[in-house]
Parts: C-alpha cells; structure tokens; sequence
C-alpha cells in the first residue's frame, strides 16, 4: 500500500537520534507549558519557534520539536483541571467537570492516568485519520458554509443545558453572560466598536485566556482567602492520591466512550475555526446524553474524565488536516504552526502532500512517536503531578496567583489584561458564591463571536432571508439533533429526577 | 589573483551601491528590537522576524533582534505605546501593513495619526488579487461587474478582512474605477483571514474572492480557483505572469498590500536614517530577493523620505473611498 509505503518513509526520516531526542524534549516541554494556568498549546509553540530558528533546525526536525509540543500541551492541559480545577487551557476546560471530583474523591492518580490513556486513544485515532482520510476530509470542511457551521454552533449550546447539572437556568444564565462578554470588541461584519468605551485595548475583544486564568485560578485564590480562617487547609488535607493507575475495569468502562468520543472530537477539529475546544465541549455533552443514565458526570464519573480528553486529543489530530491540505487553521495553534511552515518556505495548501512528501509524513510519523513518548511520559510522571496536592494551600495558592499574573503579562505584556483578569476574578468569585457554573462563561466567550460572524455571514449572502439557515440537509440535520438533544432531557428528566431526589443535592456546586 | 581582484570588484560595487548609505551607517543599534503589532503567527510577526534574521545573517546589525509581540486593537495598542512611551527609542522599529494606513485613515486607533511616527522602509508589497473558483462561468473582471452593477444582491464577495478593512476597499476601489454608482451596495462577506474566505469559495458560499496574491497561491497553483483580475499597475512574475491587470481590462485599480516599518517619532536623524538605508540593503540582497519570490511578495522598494511620502499618499486615498462609502464621516 501506497500510505504504509510513504508511512515507513516518514519513520525514518523522524528515526534520528537528533529527531528522537527533539521529540522527547518537546513533549516534555509542552506537557509543563499545558499544565501550568494560562499557557496554552499556542503559547508553547509560539514560544518555541525562535528555539526552533536558533538552533538553526531544517523544516522536518522544527516541525518535529514544535508539534510535539502541541500533542504535549494537549496532554498537559488535563493536569491542573484535575488536581486543582484550574483548566491548564481552554481545551481542558471540559475536564474540570469530572477531573475535579474525582481527585476530591481521592482518586487523583486514577483521574490522570486515565486520562492519559484517554489522550493516546484520542491522538492515536486522529492521527491515523490523518494519514487515511486527509484528502477526502477536506471535503467535509466544504460542505460547511456559514449556515451549517452556525447550526453546530447552536447545537453545541442546546446540549449545554446537560453539562451543569445543577441547574440549567443557572448554566443558561451563564452561556448568556459569555455571548454577552464576546460581544466586546470591533464588530468585523460593520467594523464599528461595540462596548469598548474608546479603549484600544479592548477593540480586539476579550482575551479568553485572560478570562480562564481569571475566573479559575484567581477566583480560587479568593476563596481561599475568604476561608483562610476556616478549616480549608483541614480539608484539602484529606485528599488522597489513591492509586497511580487506572483498574482495568475503569478502562473497560471507558473504551466505548474514548472510542466514540475520538471520532466526535476529530470531526470538530477538522473544521476550520471550531477547533480542539469545542471538540471536547460536544464529546462530553454528547457522551452525558448517551450513557449517563445514573446521573453520575459532573460528579467523578471516570467517563467524564476520559471523554473530553480523548475528543480533545482528537481533535488537535483533527486540526491538522485543514491546516496541511488547505492551508487553513483549524485552530489558534495550527494559525502558530502555519506560520512556521510559511517561513520555512513550505506552503500548505492542496498541493503539499504531492510536492513536499518528506515533510508531511516526517510530521506524521512524528506524531506517532511523540504520542507513545507522551504516554511513556505521562504514566510514571503521574505521581509526580500528584504530590502537588501534598502542598499545603497556603503555599500553593500565592503559587497559583504568581503564575497567574506572570503567565498572563508574559504573554501580552500589557497591565490592562491583569486588570481585566482580575475583574474576572472578582466576577468569578461571587459567581461561585450564587452557585453559576462557570464552564459556560468561557464557552460563550470563546464561541460567541464564530457563531455570531457565521449567523450574519449566512444572512448577508442571502440577502437577508433567515430561511437559508435551514436550507441544506446538513443545517436540517444538525438543527434535529440540536432541538432533540435540548428538549430529550426536559422530558427525560422528569422521569429521572424522580430516582436523583433520593441521592440529594450533597454535591453542591463542585460541577463549576 | 584573478580571485583577488573579483573580490576587489565586488567589493568595489557592493560600496559604490550603499555609498549614499555608507554615512548613514555610523549608527549600530545596540539592541535591535521590533514590535510585532499582533499575536505570533500573523504577517507583523512574519514581518520583523524574518527581517530581523536576515539582518543578523548579512551582518547589518551586530545582535539578535529581539521580536516583542504586543497584540491589540489591530495594531493600535502598539501604535499608542510607541508613540507615548517610547517616543525616542533609536533601537525600536515596528512592522506595519496596509492595514496599519487603513485603521490609521479611518481613525480606528484613537487620537493617532500618521504624523506621529516615521515611517522607515517597505520591504515589499503584495498585489490584490479578485478570484473565481475555477468551475465559474466568469471569465473576465469587466463581467463580474456588470453582473454587481445589475444586482448587487447576485454576487457575494468574500475576503479576510473585516468590513471597511482592504480586502473590502480594494473590491470597492475596483467597483468604483468601472463605475459602480453606489459601491455600498457591494456585497462583501468578512471572514477570519483569507484562507477562510477561499474555502467558502471553494464550498459555493459565494461568488468571488478579495485577497492577497500570497493567500491565493496555494490554490491557483492545485487549480482550485481562477484569478480574474490582479490589481498592480503591470502583469506579475511568475506564476502569477498569466493572469490579466484590471487595467489591461479596462479597470483602472490598483491595490497593493505593502509591508514595512514605522519607527517612533522622536528617533534621531542618523538613526533613522541608518536603519532606512540597512533596510534598503537588506532589500537589494538575493537573501531577500528570494525570500520575496517564496513568499507572493512584489516589489515595492522605498525608503526614507519616498515611503513617508507614500504612505501619506495612500491614507489620504484610503480616507476618500472610505468616506465615500459611509466608513467615516
């Protein structure tokens, strides 16, 4: 076969002691870059392009070190999300649902050596998607015009609703507030500022970075402040480590889920502009309608934690099929990536699997080898991550609130951005003290302006007729599977709220 | 000896060349910055650190440029800090774009002006391109608009930038040259970057496609997508060579997408002048010479004095379209 033929050509080009070893010190680099609040895949690869350039690196060994720091990020992000509910980026954002609880519960070492193998399976899948579909997925990302990709947009936010589960008016409220925040900024379709008050800083929009660091990690810190005489140090006390790794029959009850959520996650990816987080966003609301019949995400369930882990892994795979064959991001990393290939005189497009073949499958063969690295990594390293719980809030929270404003001025050098994370903080505390979730915020704020943009995109090129929204087979169909998928639980629920009764409200509001 | 005196002759050549610059050159800076005015990864970006690479490696300045990415307000929050913070820095320069003239002429980076920076060197330009996919029955740009002057409703026309952005203007620029009355009714669809825009193309989205020569390539190479028109005074090089001007076709409009730098205002006059003429000489160079072909980039070869005049030029013109269509008052 042709692909296993070029396959074994990229193994060994990427089979050099000097390509293995750039390999290693990606992942490893890109596993901290994830984890630590505030440093996203993008970030790590933009950081390291100028390391790729010094070192004076050809094109395959630069793409090698670079994208296996975005697979590491991807990994890395999961760490802070379980351990100190603190999403490590926004793809990992989703895993803070069920990540969280389960470390509460003492089972840290679980949570993450699961969603380790979660994140294998999840890259695993999408890259051999890659290699087999690459060509022919390009034709998916063209049946989406502006009126299908809002209808997924709108899905997306109908199936909502189930992610927390407290309270879906709270959760509603929630996604509103996010639309309302992405609001801000320069208005592309007209052009004209909306809600920027003259301020140039803020005529770009938000920065969702800026708004996760503040709403996660400094929120979190002013609890702890607001508790400090309280027995919060008491009580983290007691959480456990548990094992290190995952019982097997943990992993058999998650195999279909990281199946289906891997091909979920890397269709999202393979879209332009949606990208890895609403890859893990649709993988776990998805996963929540089919199999959580107990009521158990949002609680611990490990089927929580490996959902979004596989489809975000997935879909950063996904994203690399658009950026490669047209030469279009499908996420803020690839733009990154894009932009190196471009200055290595590589152009992506339609022609680059046929002119430049050593580097695409260098690449691939690339990701295979940073995946089973990455998993090697990540296993015994887990007890590693872990003993970050053993340190005492006191210390670990100026911690977290240093990293927090460094990472965040490193990055955009501007003090604007720590005041604005700082309002965050603020609006993210009392948001917790009134029991709103806080997932739908970021959610709303990330995918607010897409869905926006597309809706007006649809409505301007037909002159204004809001029919063309249901006017493909596509829209149709994603439309039926979004009212279904808001609807089904108001009716479900009914029956099933009857049996959650008996279980109580203990969990509270741990779902933020 | 033969080889001594090709040196000597080289040498000699080389010198006689930059002799305008050769007293400008009494200025190193010592630590070479440039202000990326976006997040890594954009054309700014690409802009100051290849730039700033191969400056290093034709040994015109001593250190690594360092590359300070400060995102915001497309290019404004950077603008604002060169001019109120950074007012006299000799070491600093800032990569601008067309995009940089346009938001300076339709006022979007508030209570700055063109005036309040110098602007130093262009290291090239890329041509506006209007695109088809390759299945159109459009041939020709003249048919394309007639077809806008018919119905405006009829045509969609996609483009990276946001509304009143150039890919916009340079549609309108066009409409306007063949005598589209009310070019506000031109429909353009913004999306996130050119390529974006080419996909929708290629999906049927929409009709036709405003973008930059670079953003095309791709695609008209795979055969994807039929240039109708390139807006540059003559015919490019290249692969671009078979592709008709607008103005071989009647349509008198250009539309050139520039890059360059600003430096602050109060940089000193050997300093500016240094950093114009180390330009000029990165210009000349095969190095970027070839950079440039890889990359869609057309020439535009202006320092000092003539590129100050040009950018002055072109926001007046961007400010007289813009207010023609109802961007600014």
């Amino acid at each position: 076969m042709d692909v296993l033929a070029n396959l074994g050509d990229g193994f060994a080009v990427a089979f050099t002691l000097q390509n293995l070893g750039l390999a290693l010190l990606g992942c490893f680099l890109g596993t901290i870059m994830g984890a630590l609040p505030g440093l996203g895949p993008s970030n790590g690869v933009a950081i390291l392009i100028p390391l790729a350039f010094t070192l004076g690196l050809g094109p395959t060994p630069s793409l090698i070190l670079l994208t296996s720091v975005y697979y590491g990020a991807m990994y890395g992000g999961r760490i802070s999300s379980i351990l100190l509910g603190i999403p490590g980026d926004e793809p990992a954002m989703m895993t803070v649902l069920d990540g969280h609880p389960m470390a509460k519960k003492g089972m840290a070492g679980e949570a993450l050596s699961l969603s380790g193998i979660a994140s294998f399976v999840g890259a695993f899948i999408a890259t051999w998607g890659l290699i087999l579909l690459a060509p022919q997925l390009v034709k998916i990302a063209l049946l989406f015009g502006p009126a299908e990709y809002f209808a997924l947009f709108a899905l997306a936010f109908a199936t909502l609703g189930g992610v927390s589960s407290t309270n879906q008016a709270k959760s509603a409220f929630a996604a509103m507030l996010g639309l309302g925040l992405a609001m801000i900024g320069v208005d592309t379709q007209t052009g004209v500022p909306r809600f920027t008050f003259g301020e140039v800083h803020l005529y770009d929009g938000l920065d969702f970075l800026v708004a996760i660091v503040g709403l996660f990690a400094l929120s979190e810190v002013f609890i702890f402040l607001e508790h400090r005489h309280g027995g919060s140090d008491a009580n983290s006390g007691q959480l456990k480590l548990g094992r290190l790794t995952p019982p097997l029959s943990m992993i058999k009850q998650c195999t279909p889920t990281m199946l289906r959520t891997s091909i979920l996650g890397f269709i999202a990816g393979v879209l332009p502009g949606a990208g890895a987080s609403l890859g893990s966003f649709i993988s776990y609301s998805m996963e929540k309608r089919l199999v959580d019949k107990e009521g158990t995400f949002g609680k611990g369930d490990p089927r929580g934690v490996a959902a979004p882990e596989a489809g975000n892994n997935a879909a950063a795979g996904g994203a690399l099929v658009p950026m490669l064959a047209l030469g279009v991001p499908g996420s803020g990393t690839t733009a990154v990536l894009l932009a190196v290939l471009l200055s290595l005189n590589i152009t992506p497009g339609p022609l680059l699997f046929a002119q430049n073949p050593d580097v695409v499958w260098g690449l691939i063969a690339a990701l295979f080898i940073a995946n089973f690295m990455l998993l090697a990594l990540n296993i015994p390293m887990v007890g590693i991550f872990t003993r970050v719980l053993m340190v005492p809030p006191r210390i670990l929270m100026p911690i977290v609130a240093m990293v927090s404003f460094v990472g965040i001025y490193g990055i955009s050098g501007s003090s604007f951005d720590l005041l604005v994370m700082i309002g965050f903080g603020v609006m993210g505390w009392a948001l917790r003290k009134l029991d709103v979730p806080l997932v739908p915020i970021i959610l709303g704020t990330l995918l607010g302006n897409t869905m926006e943009n597309n809706l007006r995109r649809a409505i301007t090129i037909d002159n204004g007729d809001w029919f063309t929204l249901v006017d493909s087979p596509l829209a149709l169909t994603l439309w039926a599977i979004a009212i279904i998928g808001f609807v089904m639980p108001l009716i479900v629920g009914r029956l099933v709220r009857s049996k959650m009764h008996e279980r109580g409200d203990e969990e509270g509001s741990i779902t933020d | 000896m033969f080889i001594n005196a090709t040196r000597g002759l080289i040498a000699a050549t080389v010198l006689g060349v930059s002799a305008v610059a050769a007293q400008a050159q009494d200025f190193t800076p010592e630590n070479p910055e440039c202000i990326a005015p976006a997040n890594p990864g954009g054309g700014w970006d690409f802009t100051c650190r290849q730039v700033g690479k191969e400056l290093q490696d034709l040994g015109l300045i001593d250190k690594t440029m360092q590359v300070v990415n400060v995102a915001g307000g497309g290019g404004g929050v950077a603008f604002a800090e060169v001019v109120n913070k950074r007012a006299d820095d000799n070491d600093l320069i800032v990569a601008a774009s067309s995009a940089t003239a346009t938001r300076l002429a339709q006022g979007a980076y508030p209570g700055n002006t063109t005036d309040q920076v110098r602007w130093v060197a262009s290291i090239g330009a890329d041509y506006g391109v209007i695109a088809v996919s390759a299945d159109s029955e459009i041939e020709t740009l003249p048919q394309l608009l007639d077809m806008i002057k018919a119905d405006p409703r009829s045509v969609s026309v996609a483009g990276g930038s946001a509304v009143g952005g150039w890919d916009h203007l340079k549609v309108l620029i066009a409409a306007s040259a063949y005598g589209v009355e009310d070019v506000r009714k031109v429909k353009y669809v913004a999306f996130d970057g050119g390529g974006e825009a080419v996909t929708q193309l290629l999906a049927g989205s929409v009709q036709a496609f405003t973008g930059d020569a670079s953003e095309a390539k791709g695609f008209v190479d795979s055969g994807d997508i039929k240039v109708i028109a390139v807006l540059a005074p003559e015919r490019l090089e290249g692969d671009f060579a078979d592709f008709p001007t607008a103005k071989e076709q009647g349509v008198d409009a250009i539309g050139a997408n520039w890059r360059g730098f600003y430096a602050p205002a109060g940089m000193s006059d050997a300093a500016y002048d240094a950093w114009a003429a180390k330009i000029g000489e990165l210009y000349a160079s095969d190095e970027w010479q070839e950079i440039m072909a890889n990359n869609g980039l057309a020439p535009l070869d202006l320092q000092g004095a003539e590129f100050e005049q040009f950018v002055t030029d072109s926001v007046s013109e961007i400010q007289n379209i813009s207010r023609e269509i109802g961007i600014i008052k």
